[in-house]
């Protein structure tokens, strides 16, 4: 039997949550016009004011939000609340080296750990669990999200952080756990070590929610077998608060969005026209219930379809399917977004030509980046310790400017393919 | 002064092959090959009887590389005789950068191949100590 850990939103029916959306935006678009002059200025550029919007079919009258907003307003342009009223930040990885800082208020920080609470409820957890959170801790909302889910759920909260593998397992089998939160890759990486030594029969794990990675149905089958678990997936963002802005059922079919607290749209990436539901599209949300980070009409540049099909769950909230891909060129390697452009960047900084390739692996579960640059008259020199110390500082600035180490292998002129059009900078090899 | 050409080796299978064909295809001669190598990438260090053809010919194939001023000095074929000319140039002050040997010619000589810090300097150390400098001539080197 299903349970739910807000049934009065995550199973009301379609008028009563739509009354909720239309009463939610219109509240938050007056919250943001007084609050957020960023905003104030896209809209009056707009022509739009508060009272366009009486509800939610008045949403696409609103500008967009993109990354490169949180750029030009970072740190502080898209509060909504000042500062004394913050009890949080979280950030992650940007364009053009700036990172993405979120601010929480108490209320933004309890309705994410309340969509969290969700996600584990929705696949079983009580506070009978014993929940094991592998996401790191930090910055990344990976770890705060699921740990304050856990908390509210009433499981014992496990704040496990990622790495130490022998650890994990150990408190993993002496301690009981029976819900793995982690990327889909350290899942696969656990499970293996759980092979390798013998320890199957001694690990209880019921449930995974894996996310924060893209991650296939044959991964999750893999998973599933190997640590004899039901494998869930869920999918959240910084900006928009972080995971759990939609997870996944029982059903394993896609996932619910949380639209009390996240209004979700398709549009043509192009055009940026709504797409009707069931069209594959950019997924955009408008933020309705918090306050110090409301971003509206934020443009996530994930690739998805919409459905409100009946979910046998019992669950009404609308469902999207795993990302398919990004308008835009962002990678996501090791959880970190990593665009080219931030490469290219630093290759011009460093006097090496725009014409590099990126490949990205994944080798024992784990994301591998790799930048061909190549090597031109004016770098090069006779003196070996000279080409290796220029190495040296191109990995050292690529890794100041993704977070991530990134293995720079130098080759010789035009090795690297100029085709005719778009060229190809990006060799994903990862059989996700 | 004797020219040494230093190319940049991509670490790719074939790739030095492909060097030394063009090479022979354009009829020059190589006197002496190093390589210095990383586990990425190298530096090929070669002397060819026409520096300047080979340069020119291996640039328009796409190659990397620059002339590099060396020091040829010929050794008698005899125990000790490498190890007393290092401690004359020690002496003499002068780091070397990196040295490599020429297949020996038929005088009984080896000749050694010096980048060094400072050439005029190491010419100095030479000079003060009687030893000659190889001559291009010498080597057939034009």
């Amino acid at each position: 039997m299903a349970t739910y850990y807000q049934p009065e939103a995550e199973c009301a029916s379609r008028e009563e949550m739509k009354a909720l959306q239309d009463e939610r935006l219109v509240a938050q678009v007056k919250h943001v016009w007084e609050n957020v002059p960023y905003y104030r200025a896209k809209m009056e550029e707009k022509g739009v004011t508060p009272d366009d919007i009486k509800g939610t079919g008045d949403l696409h009258k609103l500008p967009f939000l993109t990354k490169d907003d949180l750029r030009d307003a970072y740190p502080y342009g898209l509060m909504g609340k000042p500062m004394s009223d913050c009890v949080r930040i979280q950030s992650t990885s940007g364009t053009t080296g700036k990172r993405v800082v979120a601010f929480y208020t108490q209320h933004d920080i309890d309705l994410w750990e309340d969509c969290c609470a969700r996600a584990i409820t929705a696949v079983g957890g009580t506070k009978e669990d014993v929940c094991h959170v592998s996401y790191g801790y930090g910055l990344f909302t990976g770890g705060a999200g699921l740990h304050g889910g856990s908390h509210k759920v009433g499981c014992l909260t496990l704040p496990m952080s990622s790495g130490n593998t022998d650890r994990q397992l150990q408190f993993m089998e002496d301690l009981g756990s029976t819900i793995i939160c982690c990327t889909p890759s350290y899942a696969e990486y656990l499970a293996e070590s759980i092979e390798e030594r013998g320890l199957k029969d001694k690990i209880k794990l019921k449930a995974g929610i894996f996310g924060a990675e893209a991650w296939s149905e044959n991964m999750r089958r893999d998973i599933e077998n190997k640590l004899g678990l039901k494998a869930y997936d869920i999918y959240g963002l910084t900006e928009i608060s972080g995971p759990g802005v939609a997870f996944e059922c029982e059903a394993q079919s896609g996932m619910h969005i949380n639209e009390d607290h996240f209004i979700a749209e398709i549009i043509d990436p192009d055009t940026g026209e709504v797409l009707p539901e069931g069209t594959k599209g950019e997924l955009v949300f408008s933020c309705i219930t918090k306050e110090a980070f409301p971003l509206l009409r934020y443009r996530t540049k994930d690739i998805c379809i919409l459905s409100r099909e009946k979910c046998s769950c019992g669950r009404t909230l609308i469902k999207m399917t795993k990302p398919m891909g990004r308008s835009d060129d962002m990678l996501i390697v090791k959880g970190v977004n990593v665009f080219p452009s931030q490469i290219e960047q630093v290759l011009i900084e460093q006097g090496y030509p725009a014409n590099y390739q990126i490949i990205v692996d994944r080798v024992n579960h784990s994301d591998t980046l790799e930048v061909m640059v190549e090597m031109t008259p004016e770098n090069f020199s006779d003196n070996l310790g000279k080409i290796t110390e220029m190495e040296k500082a191109l990995v050292a600035d690529l890794k100041a400017m993704l977070g991530i180490y990134a293995k720079v292998k130098l080759v010789a002129p035009k090795t690297i393919a100029r085709s005719e059009g778009k060229a190809v900078r990006i060799i994903d090899k990862r059989k996700i | 002064m004797i020219n040494q050409i230093s190319l940049f080796l991509e670490n790719r299978k074939g790739q030095l092959a492909e060097i030394t064909h063009l090479l022979a295809d354009n009829g020059i001669d190589m006197r002496a090959i190093s390589i210095a190598e990383t586990a990425d990438y190298g530096i090929l260090r070669i002397l060819v009887d026409d520096t300047d053809r080979a340069a020119e010919i291996l640039r328009e194939n796409g190659n990397i590389l620059t002339l590099t001023p060396v020091t040829i000095v010929g050794v008698p074929d005899e125990p000790a005789a490498l190890s007393k000319l290092l401690a004359l140039i020690a002496d003499g002050g002068v780091d070397i950068v990196y040295m490599y040997s020429l297949f020996a010619g038929a005088n009984g000589k080896a000749y050694m191949v010096f980048r060094v810090a400072d050439k005029d300097k190491l010419a100095e150390v030479l000079r003060a100590n009687g030893i000659a400098k190889v001559t291009k001539e010498e080597l057939g080197l034009r």
